[in-house]
C-alpha cells in the first residue's frame, strides 16, 4: 500500500482528537479543573489544525489532477444486494471513510483554525461560568462531527455528521437550560433542522437508487454511465431534496427561523457553530454534489433565488434589530443567502470563497460582540451602548476591521468573495445582481448603524454598568487580532485574474467542479467582448453603493441621532413589520406548530376515549361477561354433575342400607331367607325319592 | 298306621313355627325359645330316621343336639342377662348396636 506521507495517512485522526476531548469531559469532566479542561479541549482542536495543515500541506505538493487521498477506517455497513431504479443489480457497502481533496481541504482548515480561535476565546469568555467541562466537551463533540461532515468520503457518514452538528447545536443554544428562552430556542433549531433532514436522506435514497452509490468519488462516474441529460426530472428531484436539506441547515428560506433564536446560547456557540462552521454545512453539501446540482438547471435557479431572496430579505430585518447579536444573526442568514446565490448560478468556487472568508470576518465579529457584551456586564442592547471606541480599543478596532469586510470595501476580505458572487450572477441575470447588490448596501448600512451605536456617538449607557467597563484579557482579544488579520488579508488568494491576479483558490478548487460543456472564459476572451469593462463596473458600483450605505449610517447614527426615529414614526407600518420580522414566527406558530400540537390533543383524547374506553375498558367489560357465563357453567353443569353423582350413589346405597340395620331379627331372617332360596335351587334340580 | 310322613310333617311344622319366631318376635326370650322349638324339631326329625332305617346314629345325635341345646340357652339367657344390665332393654329392635 503506498503512503501519501504521514500526515495524509492520518487524517483520520482529525476528527479523534476532539472525539476524544469530548469523551473524556463525558466521563471525567466533573472532577476535573478548569485548567485541566481548557488543557485538554483546546489542545485536541489544536491537535487536529496541526494534522489539517500538515495534510492539506501534503496534497498541495500532489500534481492538482492527483489531488485525492482517501482513507478507510473499516467496514460500516456490510455489503447486501439491491435493485437500483434502473433494474440492475448493484451491492451496497458503505464504509467509514474519510477523504482529503481541495474543496475538504478549506473546509478543514477554516474549521479547525478558526474553531482552535474560538476555543482559545472560550477559556477567557466561559472562565466564570458554571458548566465549564460541559460547555467544552459539547464543543469538542460538534468539531467531531462538524469534521466526520467535512471529511466523509461517502453521503451516509456525511449524514452522521450532519445529525451530530444538529444536536450540539441544540446542546449548545440550550446551554444555559435553567433559562426557558434557551430551552425553546435550542428545541426550535433541533426541530426545524430536522425538517430538512429529511429532504437530506430522501435526496441520499434517490442517489443510491438512481446512481447505485453513495460515494462521492463513485458518483461522479455513475453519472457519466447513466448518460442522464441535462435536465433529467430524478436529478432535479434530487437536487431539489438536498437543497432542503439545505436550507434547515444553513437557514435559508422558509427554515432559517432558527437561527435569530439561537443566540440564546454561549457568544463562542454563535461565532463557532451559526457563523463560521454548522451553517456552512449545507453549502459544502451542495458544492460537493455539485455534479448533480449541475445536472438540474430548474434546481440550480431554485438555490439561485432562494439564496438571493433569504439574503435581501434577512437584510431588512436587520435594519431595525436592536440587539447586537441578532443583528449578527440575521446577518450571518443574509450571507448564506449570498453563498446560494454564488452556488445557484453555477459559480461555486466563489460560493465556496465566500464561505470562508465569512468564516473569517464573521466569527471576528460575534467574537467582537462577546467582548463588548462581556465590557457592558451582559448588556446586549444597542440603545444602551454607545463611546466605547476608547474604552475598550482592541475589541473595537478589531469589530471595525469585520465591519469594513464584511461591506465589501476593497482591499479587504469581503470584498473579493462577494464581488466574484456578483460578477457570476450578472452574467446568468441582472435582476439577480440588482437583489445582491441592494443587499450588499444594506449589509454596509445595517453593519456601520451597528458600529455607530456600539462604539461611537454620545454614551448611553446605564451609570452601573458605565464603572465595570474593560477591555478584555489577551486570551480574548489574540483571536480578534488574529481573525483581523485574516479579514484583512484572507481575501488575496482569491484576487481576481481580471484585477491582475491568480486566482489561487479558483484554481485549486477547480478540480472539484464538474464541467458539462464550456469552460469559463479567460480574461483575454472576456476583454474582447467587453464583459471585462462590465465586470468592472459591477465592482465600481458594488464600492460605491457600500460607501453610500457607510455615509448614511454616518449621518443616521452619529450627525444626528434622532433621524431614525423620526423616519420609523413616518414609516411605521414598514417599520413593524420589520421590527416583527414579518410576523413568520407567528404564522409558523398558526400554520404548523399549534396544529401538530392539535394533532397531538385530538390523538390524545382518541386514546384515552377509544382505546382506554373501547379497548382497555371494552376488554374488562367482556372478560366481565365471559365469567358470568363460566360462572354459570361452572354452578350449573359442573357442579351438577357432581351432585347427580352424588344422588346417584345416594340413591343406590339406600337398599344397601337395610342390610346393616343392627336389628338381628332382620339378620335371622335373611338367614332365613337364603336357606329358602338353596333349597329351591336343589329341589328343583333334585328330585325327591317318594316312596 | 304312623309313617315316617307324619313325622316329618310334625318336625316341619315344629321346625317353621321356631323360625317364625326367630324371625317375627321382638322379646329375645322368646326368640331363645324359638330356637329350642327349632332344635327339638331336628331332634324329631333325626330319631324318626333313625327309627327308619334302624340306625342307632340318629339317636346319639340328638342326644348331643340337646346337650348343645341346654349349653347355648345358659350361655344366651347369660347374654341377655348382661345385655339387660347395661341396656335395660329385652327387645330386639331396641338392640341396634351393630347398625354402627
Amino acid at each position: 500500500m503506498a503512503t501519501n506521507g504521514y500526515f495524509l495517512d492520518h487524517i483520520w485522526m482529525i476528527p479523534l482528537f476532539p472525539a476524544a476531548g469530548a469523551l473524556l469531559m463525558f466521563l471525567f469532566g466533573r472532577k476535573l479543573k478548569n485548567a485541566v479542561v481548557s488543557t485538554i479541549c483546546v489542545g485536541s482542536v489544536a491537535a487536529a489544525f496541526i494534522f489539517a495543515a500538515g495534510a492539506v500541506w501534503s496534497l498541495l505538493h500532489m500534481l492538482p489532477e492527483s489531488r485525492f487521498v482517501q482513507v478507510i477506517l473499516f467496514d460500516w455497513v456490510p455489503a447486501g444486494s439491491m435493485h437500483m431504479t434502473n433494474g440492475s443489480l448493484m451491492r451496497f457497502d458503505v464504509p467509514w471513510g474519510l477523504m482529503l481533496d481541495p474543496l475538504n481541504s478549506v473546509m478543514v482548515l477554516v474549521v479547525t483554525g478558526v474553531g482552535m480561535l474560538i476555543h482559545i476565546y472560550s477559556v477567557g469568555y466561559m472562565g466564570h461560568e458554571g458548566g465549564y467541562y460541559r460547555f467544552f466537551g459539547y464543543l469538542n463533540l460538534f468539531m467531531f462531527s462538524m469534521l466526520t461532515l467535512i471529511l466523509a468520503n461517502n453521503m451516509l457518514l456525511m449524514f452522521v455528521g450532519w445529525e451530530g452538528v444538529g444536536l450540539c447545536s441544540y446542546l449548545l443554544i440550550g446551554f444555559y437550560f435553567l433559562k426557558k428562552s434557551a430551552g425553546d430556542a435550542g428545541k426550535k433549531a433541533f426541530i426545524v433542522n430536522r425538517i430538512g433532514d429529511a429532504g437530506f436522506l430522501l435526496g441520499l435514497f434517490l442517489i443510491l437508487g438512481t446512481l447505485g452509490t453513495i460515494n462521492f468519488h463513485e458518483i461522479g462516474p455513475a453519472i457519466a454511465a447513466g448518460h442522464f441529460p441535462v435536465g433529467a426530472p430524478v436529478m432535479t428531484a434530487i437536487a431539489l431534496l438536498l437543497f432542503v436539506g439545505a436550507t434547515g441547515k444553513s437557514a435559508q428560506i422558509p427554515l432559517y427561523v432558527w437561527l435569530p433564536d439561537a443566540m440564546e446560547g454561549p457568544t463562542p456557540v454563535s461565532a463557532l457553530i451559526h457563523a463560521a462552521t454548522m451553517v456552512t454545512a449545507g453549502v459544502y453539501m451542495v458544492t460537493r454534489l455539485n455534479a448533480i446540482f449541475q445536472l438540474s438547471p430548474t434546481a440550480m435557479d431554485v438555490v439561485a433565488i432562494t439564496g438571493a431572496a433569504t439574503a435581501i430579505f434577512a437584510a431588512s430585518m436587520a435594519l431595525v434589530q436592536n440587539d447586537i447579536k441578532r443583528v449578527l444573526a440575521y446577518s450571518t442568514i443574509s450571507q448564506l443567502g449570498y453563498m446560494f446565490l454564488g452556488l445557484g448560478v453555477g459559480a461555486f468556487t466563489a460560493g465556496v470563497f465566500h464561505l470562508m472568508t465569512h468564516a473569517f470576518f464573521k466569527a471576528l465579529l460575534f467574537l467582537g460582540s462577546g467582548s463588548v457584551i462581556h465590557a457592558m456586564s451582559g448588556e446586549q442592547d444597542m440603545r444602551k451602548m454607545g463611546a466605547l471606541w476608547h474604552k475598550i480599543p482592541t475589541t473595537a478596532r478589531t469589530f471595525l476591521v469585520g465591519t469594513i469586510a464584511i461591506a465589501g470595501i476593497p482591499p479587504l476580505a469581503g470584498f473579493f468573495s462577494k464581488d466574484a458572487i456578483l460578477g457570476s450572477a450578472y452574467e446568468r441575470s441582472p435582476i439577480l445582481w440588482v437583489v445582491g447588490w441592494v443587499t450588499a448596501g444594506m449589509t454596509a448600512f445595517y453593519m456601520f448603524r451597528l458600529v455607530n451605536m456600539t462604539f461611537f456617538g454620545k454614551s448611553r449607557v446605564e451609570h452601573d454598568v458605565e464603572h465595570h467597563i474593560h477591555e478584555s484579557p489577551l486570551v480574548m482579544t489574540a483571536p480578534l487580532l488574529i481573525l483581523a488579520l485574516f479579514s484583512i488579508i484572507g481575501g488575496w488568494i482569491g484576487w481576481p485574474e481580471s484585477l491582475w491576479g491568480s486566482d489561487h483558490f479558483a484554481h485549486f478548487l477547480d478540480p472539484v467542479i464538474a464541467h458539462y460543456g464550456e469552460q469559463g472564459a479567460s480574461v483575454a476572451e472576456k476583454a474582447s467582448r467587453g464583459a471585462l469593462t462590465m465586470e468592472y463596473l459591477l465592482m465600481l458600483a458594488s464600492v460605491l453603493l457600500a460607501v453610500t450605505g457607510i455615509a448614511l449610517a454616518y449621518s443616521w447614527y452619529i450627525k444626528d441621532p434622532t433621524r431614525p426615529e423620526r423616519f420609523a414614526a413616518r414609516f411605521s407600518g414598514a417599520y413593524n413589520l420589520l421590527s416583527h420580522k414579518y410576523y413568520v414566527d407567528e404564522i409558523y406558530d398558526a400554520l404548523f406548530v399549534n396544529r401538530t400540537k392539535d394533532l397531538g390533543l385530538a390523538l390524545g383524547s382518541f386514546d384515552r376515549g377509544v382505546i382506554d374506553g373501547a379497548g382497555v375498558n371494552g376488554v374488562g367489560l367482556l372478560t366481565r361477561v365471559i365469567s358470568r357465563i363460566s360462572m354459570w357453567w361452572d354452578k350449573w353443569i359442573v357442579d351438577g354433575l357432581v351432585n347427580i353423582s352424588a344422588r346417584l350413589v345416594g340413591a343406590l346405597s339406600i337398599p344397601a342400607r337395610w342390610l346393616q340395620t343392627g336389628r338381628v331379627s332382620g339378620y335371622a331372617a335373611m338367614i332365613v331367607a337364603g336357606l329358602v332360596a338353596l333349597l329351591w335351587y336343589f329341589l328343583h334340580l333334585v328330585r325327591l325319592p317318594v316312596h | 298306621m304312623l309313617s315316617i310322613t307324619h313325622y316329618l310333617v310334625l318336625s316341619l311344622a315344629l321346625f317353621t313355627i321356631g323360625v317364625i319366631g326367630v324371625v317375627t318376635r321382638r322379646n329375645v326370650i322368646i326368640i331363645l325359645m324359638s330356637i329350642e322349638l327349632i332344635l327339638n324339631a331336628v331332634n324329631i326329625n333325626l330319631v324318626a330316621f333313625s327309627r327308619l332305617f334302624g340306625l342307632v346314629g340318629g339317636q346319639v345325635f340328638a342326644i348331643f343336639i340337646i346337650t348343645d341345646a341346654a349349653a347355648e340357652a345358659a350361655v344366651g339367657l347369660g347374654i341377655i342377662i348382661a345385655f339387660f344390665r347395661n341396656r335395660e332393654t329385652v327387645l330386639a329392635d331396641e338392640m341396634d348396636l351393630l347398625k354402627w
